[in-house]
């Protein structure tokens, strides 16, 4: 038996890894075709991420909202249910805390983050929420309603920020007031990372202990792993999915607000930028394990972080760290599909 | 003036010209979608493929001078993505909406990349019947400008629902997708069905995606496509699998979606962010309303994991 799940901890290491290093060689090829020299982008992409300490610190800088987005789509993965959008709750819970700011009435630093905080977690969360409800008592697919409500989130965003909620002095790009420099996120001591990083990975290991610990996350699993079995037993499957559904927007409604608190300081087009969808790949490259996001989230910030250093040097387009997750993303699926034979292999070795 | 004098009348009128420009994507996309869901699978990359198709369109279309070729080499682009979800689709354990999540985001990641050098320069236009000649307004002139992959695609439509119920190749496509195992013991091969179905599929959702870029709004830009591929997925559930209903559907969505630009033609310009969410508010109530929380839909295919 020892044996059995030794190898099965190899070989959930193993397939990701694999995939990873298929993925940059077909991204290497890639490269060549464009023009490039693939081995100096493999250099500039591992200096880039995690070549100095001032790149770690860029890298550390995009995991965060990384890390959160990433829950959004890993909880409510373990209930059977695949959501993607992390993004407009994301983007919600980004305005959610910047309105927060800008009508708390005590200018406590502490007091009005942490009322950043909730404001963005439960705008977000009511947006997947929103989704959850939907699939559970319409039946409508939760992947399309959930990218649907971020195109909807994104338009009423917009339409705020450069309408109703504008500061006037924000004449190029239009952005809401700030939300005052007392109020920002600060610093994690001795580096240049924000506090917003440890909010993640708090964040990773509460849900880690939620669902591995918790009759709730046992009664989720069961709901996601055969949903009429739990309807039998007498489990609430509606309430687990509401439950965990908001759970995934409130994390990436938190997203919004580190991104705002931390590096913006107000909410704008800026916020609008992607990591909702990288999220989603990380969730899947993590196979939706909460510890297991950090290093994925980590490995992906990286990579995002060394996208402005192949544009400058290699003269590739901002775009080429999309190919890569691209790419990645449909080899991870891919190898999905060794696991039984690598069990398999596994058994009849032991 | 003849703007003054059409009015507040220019709403309905751009509406009504606007869905017949702005459903041409949906069209093809929901028609593709429809062949791809008839086999039994759903590919949510439709919407990178259209994106993809957009941009091979148009650069085709700059480089040769020929935008029918853009057109089919669009098609092209769009049959290999829509071959590459087949493929990696049928090997054990891939779920076919998490592939096509994958497929969404590498189709729209690999135009943004090719594309960057198309952004700027203008390319040859697809032509467009001039059907307005009998009035002297302007307004309904330009409105009656039909575009010929319009009448393609509404010719399509009938077309495929005659294919689909009276040809060898619509029905065994109907078994596969509603049970492959009743198709593997006649002895047709599921895989090759529906790698057929995906490619071609794709094939229909590259070429509404070359309208975009060569006809509507008529240049790449990398905010062209904000999730039209995505939406005629859901007008494919919406109108129960029958492609008539897809056309009639496609130009639904075109309506509603070409209600924030005739608003914004009349001087209504507040709120502008809002009208174009329109046609994504529209998507989502019709699935609330048409969706059902217990039992199957009437008319899905029995293999589709999406209505389980």
């Amino acid at each position: 038996m020892r044996n059995a799940r030794q190898h099965e901890i190899v070989v959930t290491l193993c397939l990701p890894t694999g995939a990873l290093l298929v993925s940059l060689l077909v991204f290497g090829v890639f490269v060549a075709c464009s023009g490039a020299n693939p081995l100096a982008a493999y250099a500039l992409m591992y200096q880039g991420g995690f070549g100095t300490w001032f790149s770690w610190q860029n890298t550390l800088q995009r995991a965060a909202p990384l890390i959160l987005t990433a829950l959004c789509t890993a909880i409510p993965a373990q209930l059977g249910l695949v959501i993607i959008g992390g993004e407009g709750a994301l983007v919600l819970g980004g305005l959610g805390a910047v309105v927060m700011a800008l009508h708390f009435p005590v200018g406590v630093p502490w007091l009005v983050q942490l009322a950043m905080a909730l404001a963005g977690m439960v705008v977000g969360g009511l947006l997947i929420l929103v989704a959850g409800a939907l699939r559970h008592y319409r039946g409508v697919n939760e992947t399309i309603s959930s990218l649907l409500l971020t195109y909807i989130a994104i338009a009423g965003f917009h339409h705020l920020v450069e309408g109703p909620m504008r500061d006037p002095a924000s004449l190029n790009k239009p952005s809401t007031a700030a939300i005052g420099d007392a109020n920002m996120l600060g610093l994690l001591p001795g580096m240049d990372v924000h506090w917003g990083l440890l909010y993640g990975l708090v964040a990773c290991v509460v849900v880690y202990i939620l669902m591995s610990r918790t009759v709730f996350g046992f009664a989720a699993r069961m709901a996601g792993g055969n949903a009429r079995a739990a309807q039998l037993s007498g489990l609430p499957i509606g309430r687990l999915i509401l439950t965990g559904c908001f759970l995934a927007g409130a994390a990436a409604g938190l997203a919004g607000m580190v991104e705002v608190a931390a590096v913006h300081g107000r909410a704008n087009a800026s916020l609008v930028v992607g990591y909702g969808y990288t999220g989603i790949l990380v969730a899947f490259l993590a196979r939706h394990h909460a510890l297991a996001i950090i290093p994925v989230a980590v490995l992906l910030g990286g990579i995002g972080a060394s996208g402005g250093l192949l544009q400058r040097r290699l003269g590739l387009p901002d775009a080429t760290v999309l190919v890569l997750q691209g790419i990645l993303f449909v080899v991870i699926l891919a190898s999905e599909a060794l696991r039984d034979r690598l069990q398999l292999l596994g058994k009849t070795a032991s | 003036m003849t703007e003054t004098v059409l009015g507040w009348w220019g709403v309905p009128l751009g509406v009504f010209a606007g869905a017949m420009r702005s459903s041409t994507p949906f069209l093809f996309v929901s028609l593709g979608e429809l062949l791809t869901e008839k086999s039994g699978r759903i590919n949510l990359g439709q919407e990178g493929i259209l994106v993809l198709g957009a941009m091979c369109g148009y650069g085709v279309a700059f480089l040769t001078g020929s935008p029918w070729l853009g057109v089919l080499v669009a098609g092209c682009a769009g049959a290999m993505l829509g071959s590459l979800h087949a493929a990696i689709c049928s090997l054990p354990r891939v779920n076919d909406i998490a592939l096509g999540i994958a497929v969404m985001l590498f189709g729209t990641g690999l135009a943004f990349y090719l594309g960057k050098a198309f952004i700027q320069p203008q390319a040859p236009r697809l032509p467009a019947i001039p059907f307005g000649w009998w009035s002297a307004v302007p307004q309904v002139q330009a409105a009656l400008q039909v575009n010929v992959l319009f009448l393609l695609g509404a010719g399509l439509a009938p077309g495929l629902a005659w294919g689909l119920t009276h040809t060898r190749w619509g029905l065994i496509l109907q078994t596969v997708g509603d049970s492959a195992d009743a198709a593997r013991a006649l002895g047709y091969s599921v895989t090759y069905v529906r790698w057929a179905a995906t490619a071609l599929g794709g094939f229909l959702a590259g070429v509404g995606g070359s309208f975009l870029s060569l006809y509507y709004p008529g240049s790449w830009n990398e905010g062209l496509s904000s999730g039209q591929g995505l939406m005629a997925v859901a007008l494919v559930i919406f109108a129960r699998w029958e492609p008539v209903s897809c056309f009639w559907a496609a130009l639904l969505f075109g309506g509603a979606g070409a209600l924030g630009p005739a608003l914004q033609s009349v001087g209504v310009t507040h709120g502008y962010y809002l009208f174009n969410a329109a046609p994504y508010v529209l998507t989502l109530g019709l699935m609330i309303l048409t969706s059902a929380p217990q039992q199957r839909l009437a008319g899905a295919p029995g293999e589709l994991s999406v209505t389980k």
